[in-house]
This record gives C-alpha cells, structure tokens and sequence, in this order.
C-alpha cells in the first residue's frame, strides 16, 4: 500500500514544497546517512534492550558460575551438557510442545466462533465485548493468581460450585487438590492459558471478519451456498492472514508464558508441570549457567517457529 | 462498520414479512450467547473484587459472598504506603510510553513514506523484536544491567518496556502513517508549512487514532509487566504494584484478602481504560499486525 503511493506521486509530481530547498545531488555517504535521524533511535533501543541481551545470554551459556554466583571460567559447552543430561528435559519438551499446541489450538478454535458471534448486530453488544477484553488488560500474573484462589483446597469457588453439584465430597483431599497433582495442574494452566488468550486472539479475528466484503456473502448466497458451507469456503479463506498472524503471535505468547504454570504450580511436583520456559526459571535457581544455556536452546526454538511461520504465510501471503 | 450498514438494508429487503418473528428470537440467541460469554470472562475479576471486600475473619468461608462486605482492607493496605508503589508504576508506564512514541513515530513515518537502502532490514528487525519477549531473556536482561550499574533502577524498567513494546507500535503507526494521502501533506507544504511543520501539524493529528492505540497498548503492558521488575528491582520502595502486591503471597501462607484489594487498585484502572479504546482496538488491529 505504502508503495504504491509513494510512487505514484513520485511518478506524477515532483514534490514542490521540497525541491528547492534540498539540493538534487547528495553525497553518498549523505544520502545513506539521511535516514538516521528517523530510524536511529528506534534502532538504537532495540540494539541495546533486545540484541544486547542476546549477546548477554549467549556468553553466559558458555561461562561457569559458582553457587554463589560468582564468575569462575569458561565452561566451553559444559552448560549445555549438563543441560542435555538433565532427566526431566525430555519430558519437560515434550510437555512444552503439548502446551503450546493445545492452548493456540483451543484458542483459535474457540475465538474463531466468538468472533463470529461478536461480528452480529445485537443490543448490548459493546457491553459484551467490554467484558470480553478484561483479561486483556488484567495482568496475566493477577489472572493466574486468581485462578489459584478460585482452585483453593481449602476454599476454592471453584469447589464450592462442585461440592453443591455433588462432584467434590470434601474438601482439603485429593478431589479439591488440583493444583498439587502435576496432570491436572498442567491442564488447568492449559486452561488459563486458553482463557487469557482468547480476547486478543478474537479481536485479531474481528479486525480480519470486518475486512471481508459484503458483497462475498451475497454472491454466496445467490449461489446457493449454505451458512456452513459459505463459512468454510468463503469466510475462511478470507481470514487466513489474520487467523495466521494472531496464530504466530499466540505461539510466541504461550510459548514464552511464564506466571501461569509458575503461580498454578510452580512447574512442580519437581518439573512435572513444567515447560522450557518454566524449567529454565528453576535451574536459574542453581545453576545461571545452566538456566542460560535453556535460554539459548530455546531462542532456537523461538527462530524456527518465526522461519516456519513466514514460510507458511509466505511473508503475509498475498500482499507480496 | 461500513460493511454492516450497507448488508442490513439488503437482507432486510429480501426477508419476506412472515419471517420478521424468525429474526427476533435469533437476536435473542445471540445476545443472550455473547452476554454468558462476556460474564465468563468476567467471573475471576468478579471473584477477586469479592475478595478484596471480604472481612479477615470470612476470608476462608465456603461460599460465594461474605456476609457483609468489608473495605478496610483497602484502607490498610493503602497505608502500608502503596501509594508509593503507585507512583512507581505510574512512571514506568509513562516513562516508557513516551520513549516508544518518540522513537516509533519518526521510524514509522520515514519507513510509510519514504525508500531507503536497509529499509526492508530495519523493518525485518522489527518484526524479530515483536517476537522476544523479556521472560525468555531474562538471564541476559540482568546481565546487561549489571554491567551499566542499573540493577535497581526504575530507568532500566522504562528502558526494557519501551524496548519491547515499541515494535507494535511501529507496525500500528507506520499503517496509520501509510493510509494517510501524501497529497495532504504536500498541500501543506505548499501553504507555507516546513515538513517537519507539516508533520506536527497535519499528519499526527490524522494519525491520533492509531497514536492512541499504540500509547494505550504501550501503557498497559508496561503497567503489567512483572518478570523483569521482579528480578531487576530491590528496593522496597521502587517495587511497582505488580511486584508489591505478588509479596502478599507468602511462602506457606497468603494474605488474600490484601493482595486482592492491591489487585483491584492496578487492575481495575487498566480495564477501564482498555473499554475506553475498545471501539478503536478492531481497527487499530485491522491497519496495524494484521493486515
């Protein structure tokens, strides 16, 4: 979009206002340099605040720390041995690799139909979707916290509910005790997850259902289409750039969480709830070297899914 | 929007009269959905307003309302100097805000407007930042910080969340800056405005809604953020609520009741606000990420 304007007017017109004052021919070095100004300082803030910290990380991964923290020596690639010995690390990815696809999973499924739902004209709607962006703008750590409390042993609404529906017996056993037990905790984190996830993820779909043109459906239905069949062949498609971005940014997201297993569970019994992320928290609490080599390996993780993604959309698909 | 009220008349025009009950009790079923759904998502945020006014002595009752409702824990954990907190998180949300405009809005309206050498690598570098985030990096963060003798300091958090969040930012702002026709600028121009005039005065106001998205997405995760805060910050009295009120949570018991009130107090500001843009949120996302 930004292109095409550009050279039109380029094409048309040579901007008046600008010519005489700036003169024809630069330098070279003049013309490279004149961008920076503009984009300088945003790229001396991510230079500093996100490439530095890379930097930072790698080292780290690579250097021996006492118990006490202190710089010992290089470690050469002992980190990530060590690391790779770890027993739990199998199940740990794993679990991390469930994690991610059943939370964008549920997210993306359940969205998709909130979406089209908050798409229809109702009274009431903008209330409806005020609702809808609490957790939004709630911070994940207090949600989680919440959640915690609602899944209390002793108290937990959650069981209160249950207990009246007959589906707990008593409280403070093993049936109000979901958190301590790694299965269930995980799938509660997988729960809020889902739950934290959602309004962005159908605001991102909204955006998308808002971009599609009227006059689709109207062909469709002259064509005799069904709602269903009109959805899956006509309304999907159209939602494939967004349904992908908000995808690729909920991967990312669930991938990187942290306060959600860490408040629920804390990773535990030992890393049984755990996933890369909140195992490289608890060797952190070890070994920093350790922690920095997880960090590393999951950088890696973080740049094949981003490959794998802008092959899959084939760098936002049909724009380029 | 526009959309909608082109389709409305039609299909109305099309729907024979005998139908018009049909569409009523479909409305009904619509809205009564959508109004379960949004009290879903609003039921642990009920819970925790619920909390927050529980008495002391209730706070392990069985049920789902005390018996009267109780706002001294409020009024305590005010004068535990939360106050403090809340100015602590004041400026790191506007701390950082402000750098992520003034640094995303000169980039993003070179990049909408102009070619450069390195232009498709500067944007290319904004899109990788878009997908780190501080919790992964942790290790690395405390580190650089370390090094410039800036662990403790409420600038290190204005830095880190500006560094972050400013990729939205500029993916928002360069579409908004984009759709703007250069034509308007130029008639500027020609009336005696200088470009950086024209800047100020023509094209920033027409891009204001996408400046208030960005500044409200800035905002609130700066005001939420809690990773870097935790691991960076020491002192008690530059903890920003986040942090202050997670200290609540003891290592063998919690004091619900007070950490939910401090919940409340930095959650409930932040959902307002949010409502306040939400009519913007679809089309901030619809000309911003995904496009």
């Amino acid at each position: 979009m930004t292109q095409t304007t550009h050279a039109g007017v380029r094409g048309s017109a040579p901007d008046p206002g600008g010519a005489p004052r700036r003169p024809r021919r630069k330098g070279g070095l003049v013309r490279a340099l004149a961008p920076l100004p503009w984009i300088g300082p945003a790229t001396g803030l991510i230079l500093f605040v996100v490439i530095w910290p890379v930097i930072a990380m790698f080292q780290t991964s690579r250097e021996h720390y006492s118990s006490l923290g202190v710089l010992v020596g290089s470690a050469g690639w002992n980190n990530f041995t060590r690391l790779f010995d770890e027993a739990d690390l199998g199940g740990v990815v794993v679990r991390t690799v469930v994690w991610v696809v059943a939370v964008v999973g549920a997210t993306v499924l359940i969205s998709l139909g909130v979406a089209q739902l908050f798409n229809k004209e109702f009274p009431g709607r903008r209330f409806a979707r005020w609702a809808l962006i609490a957790p939004w703008a709630a911070s994940v750590v207090m949600t989680s916290i919440i959640f915690k409390w609602m899944l209390d042993p002793n108290n937990g609404v959650v069981y209160v509910l249950l207990k009246q529906l007959g589906l707990v017996k008593n409280f403070n056993t093993n049936d109000t005790n979901w958190l301590g037990d790694p299965t269930t905790a995980f799938w509660c984190a997988v729960f809020v997850a889902v739950f934290v996830s959602i309004p962005f993820t159908t605001y991102a779909l909204l955006a998308g259902l808002q971009a599609v043109p009227s006059d689709v459906y109207e062909a469709a239905k002259l064509d005799g289409a069904n709602p269903l069949r009109t959805y899956w062949s006509v309304t999907l498609p159209l939602l494939r750039p967004a349904l992908l971005v908000a995808a690729l940014i909920n991967v990312m997201n669930v991938f990187n969480s942290f306060p959600i297993i860490w408040e629920l569970s804390g990773g535990g019994p030992g890393s049984q709830s755990a996933t890369t992320t909140i195992f490289m928290y608890q060797l952190k609490q070890s070994s920093i070297g350790e922690a920095a080599a997880m960090s590393v390996v999951n950088f890696g993780f973080i740049i094949v899914i981003v490959l794998l993604f802008l092959r899959a959309s084939k760098w936002n698909s049909a724009e380029d | 929007m526009t959309t909608q009220s082109i389709a409305a008349p039609a299909r109305s025009r099309r729907r024979p009269a005998e139908r018009r009950n049909l569409p009523r009790l479909r409305t009904v079923v619509l809205a009564g959905s959508a109004y379960v759904i949004g009290l879903v998502f609003l039921l642990p945020y009920i819970e925790m307003v619920i909390t927050a006014l529980r008495p002391a002595g209730e706070i392990k009752d069985r049920d789902y309302l005390p018996h009267h409702f109780d706002f001294s824990n409020f009024t305590n954990i005010w004068s535990t100097g939360l106050g403090t907190n809340l100015s602590v998180s004041l400026e790191i949300a506007v701390g950082s805000t402000a750098l992520v405009l003034l640094v995303a809005i000169p980039a993003a309206y070179y990049t909408a407007r102009r070619d450069f050498r390195g232009k498709k690598v500067f944007l290319l570098l904004v899109l990788i930042t878009q997908m780190f985030q501080p919790t992964a990096m942790i290790v690395g963060i405390y580190r650089e910080f370390l090094t410039f003798n800036m662990i403790d300091s409420v600038w290190a958090l204005i830095l880190v969340n500006a560094g972050f969040n400013m990729a939205f930012a500029v993916w928002i702002l360069n579409a908004y800056f984009g759709a703007i026709p250069k034509e308007i600028e130029e008639a500027a121009v020609v009336d005696g405005c200088s470009r950086i005039g024209a800047m100020f005065r023509v094209i920033i106001p027409l891009a204001m809604p996408g400046i208030v998205t960005a500044l409200i997405f800035t905002f609130i995760a700066a005001w939420n953020e809690f990773i870097v805060a935790l691991t960076l910050i020491s002192s008690l009295n530059k903890q920003p609520l986040t942090v202050k009120t997670s200290d609540y949570i003891g290592q063998y018991s919690t004091d619900w009741q007070h950490l939910f009130a401090g919940s409340v107090i930095a959650t409930i500001p932040v959902i307002i606000l949010f409502a306040l843009i939400e009519g913007k949120v679809v089309s901030g996302l619809t000309s911003g990420s995904v496009k």
